[in-house]
């Protein structure tokens, strides 16, 4: 049933964090609250999707991943990254150039993940003509939407394409290659560099699967400033590329249409996770008719609105179409990357076990005890101001009211609240700035200290 | 036992399923299973935008226990000439605006009818219909 633990790779630095519940307000599941003075994530309500991440002031939000030193656990060290870490590059800066510069910073093979394309999206193209599949099929690409559908939207877990990513893919692909080519399967290492945050979680904690194919997974952020550092330092062009040109629609895969632009029938491309929130409650109220397929993407343009990406989105977009549209030009040959001679063997690897799932918004799972808790709820939240306006740590009036009837909060912590409650004698000052405390933390009524956190 | 009311005013296609989304929310926070929250919303979609196409208003009375959800929807509206006719795939006597948004398709009823567990219509010409849709909880093993 219901996974009991999700690990997620969003963290709070408890020493960064001042408090300012800019998170909290941003958080598309509402699953950030602020308690002592700073921002605490529900793990049963946070999809990965990476919103805190991008509106932290003080970069106090992280992304837990793996140490670039854990690749030399392994002899053969494969790399493999999507095609926008290419896209974070200024033009001037070749394809080969980063090949080789990967090579040089420790990786013995490298692949881009989107070469598993190939296959990928004929598999989707068979697996459409199942008449069986729940209509409309949603691509189950984003790792972050997943999680989402999951915790929010569970009617719609079966409409999840059961197709692994391009990335598991690949990996099975070049695992089993480097297998046939006589290596020791505890030998091979399989990083993927990724430009998101739930990426990381799925590799951890994967959903469809027992264990994941990758060995850990690289902050693409980080590995961009090291590749770029030494391509800038480099004194000498030596260039031991392995490059290899991918075709048109691989190199667009992760954008904004381009899954849905090659699957068959009525296709929708859907990017940011709030959009995809506002369509996903229209398909589940069947309010939208005779879809087939919705490509749905946590990050604005794809990914690469990915929150690991250090360059702008609109940037990256542009450098991948002129990267395709050079290969156009240029009638490149396309030197087979091998990976159709896999077929049979990742048409099997690439299936994905039924989605469960974990719906956290129920108030308790007993019905008779939820409604009555619902009954609770909306007393309360007719006392609340209504406003929003978040100084009770929680993002919402009726946030905060469902908190209550689950034990998490009290009617006190709203400021309106306590005033009425001075006035009527209830309270007196010094509780009242002792439940602001408890919430924000002891120095945000000090004056001059209200944002040091000291 | 918990009861929610919501009005709908016949032509407002904008504002159609603002019920259904509503009757959602609850029905997660009450944890009723996925398959039935959905069987649930889907009929009374339709039945939403059922009074918005051919009424001028219409009341919805959501009842919710931990047996059942009923819900009525008592329109004021011209009413159903042939129950039986409205009953049957195909069947629609939507305006060509109303084809052209999506609507009217003809599978409104039969399609609340195939979502719900019971299915009670009552229609007086001139007057108006009444709607009552009943899905059981403890169905669905």
């Amino acid at each position: 049933m219901d996974q009991p633990f999700f690990f997620h790779a969003l963290k709070v630095d408890d020493k960064a964090c001042i408090g300012c519940s800019h998170c909290m307000n941003a958080c598309p599941t509402e699953a950030i609250r602020i308690w002592n003075g700073k921002a605490v994530i529900d793990d049963n309500k946070c999809v990965d999707c990476g919103e805190c991440f991008r509106v932290c002031q003080v970069n106090a939000i992280y992304v837990e991943d793996n140490d670039f030193e854990q690749i030399y656990r392994f002899k053969y060290r494969v790399a493999l990254f999507p095609a926008v870490f290419v896209g974070q590059f200024p033009e001037e800066i070749k394809v080969s150039q980063i090949y080789s510069e990967l090579h040089k910073i420790g990786f013995t093979h490298l692949f881009e993940v989107e070469r598993a394309v190939e296959i990928l999206n004929e598999s989707i193209v068979d697996y459409q003509e199942n008449k069986e599949n729940e209509l409309p099929i949603i691509s189950s690409f984003c790792p972050a939407i997943i999680r989402l559908i999951q915790v929010k939207f569970p009617s719609l877990v079966d409409n999840i394409l059961r197709l692994g990513t391009p990335s598991d893919i690949a990996a099975h692909f070049y695992k089993q290659k480097l297998i046939d080519e006589g290596i020791p399967v505890n030998e091979i290492g399989i990083f993927y560099i990724t430009p998101c945050a739930a990426k990381i979680a799925a590799i951890k904690n994967p959903v469809g699967e027992e264990k994941s194919i990758v060995d850990g997974a690289i902050n693409l952020n980080r590995l961009f400033n090291k590749v770029y550092r030494n391509i800038k330092q480099a004194t000498e062009d030596v260039l031991i590329s392995q490059a290899t040109e991918l075709f048109s629609y691989e190199v667009l895969w992760t954008l904004t249409k381009g899954e849905s632009s090659r699957v068959k029938g009525r296709a929708l491309a859907i990017d940011g996770i709030n959009s995809v929130m506002e369509f996903l409650e229209k398909v589940e109220n069947r309010e939208v008719h005779n879809i087939d397929y919705l490509e749905c993407r946590a990050c604005k343009e794809g990914c690469a609105g990915g929150i690991l990406n250090p360059q702008n989105r609109f940037l990256t977009v542009e450098r991948l179409n002129k990267r395709v549209s050079l290969n156009l030009k240029k009638n490149k040959q396309f030197s087979s990357s091998g990976i159709v001679n896999y077929k049979e063997y990742l048409n099997e690897k690439m299936i994905l076990d039924k989605l469960v799932p974990r719906s956290m918004m129920m108030l308790d799972s007993d019905m008779a005890l939820a409604m009555k808790k619902m009954v609770k709820a909306q007393k309360i939240e007719a006392e609340l101001p209504g406003i929003d306006c978040g100084a009770c740590g929680a993002p919402s009036c009726k946030a905060l009211s469902e908190d209550i009837v689950k034990g998490d909060a009290t009617l006190s912590h709203c400021v309106f609240v306590q005033n009425v409650l001075m006035q009527n004698g209830e309270i007196n000052m010094e509780t009242a700035f002792a439940i602001i405390d408890k919430i924000w933390g002891e120095h945000k009524v000090v004056k001059g200290s209200i944002k040091s956190g000291k | 036992m918990m009861q929610f009311e919501y009005k709908v005013e016949g032509g407002d296609f904008t504002n159609a399923g603002n019920a259904s989304s509503e009757v959602k929310k609850i029905l997660k926070k009450l944890n009723v299973s996925p398959k039935i929250t959905r069987r649930v919303v889907v009929a009374l979609y339709e039945a939403e935008v059922n009074i918005v196409a051919h009424a001028y208003r219409g009341d919805i009375i959501v009842e919710i226990d931990t047996e059942k959800i009923r819900i009525q929807l008592n329109d004021e509206g011209p009413g159903i000439d042939s129950i039986e006719q409205a009953m049957t795939e195909g069947f629609s006597t939507a305006s060509e605006q109303v084809r052209e948004m999506g609507f009217g398709a003809g599978m409104g009823l039969p399609n609340i009818n195939r979502n719900a567990d019971e299915l009670n219509i009552t229609s007086e010409i001139g007057k108006g219909t009444n709607l009552e849709i009943i899905t059981y909880l403890n169905k669905e093993n």
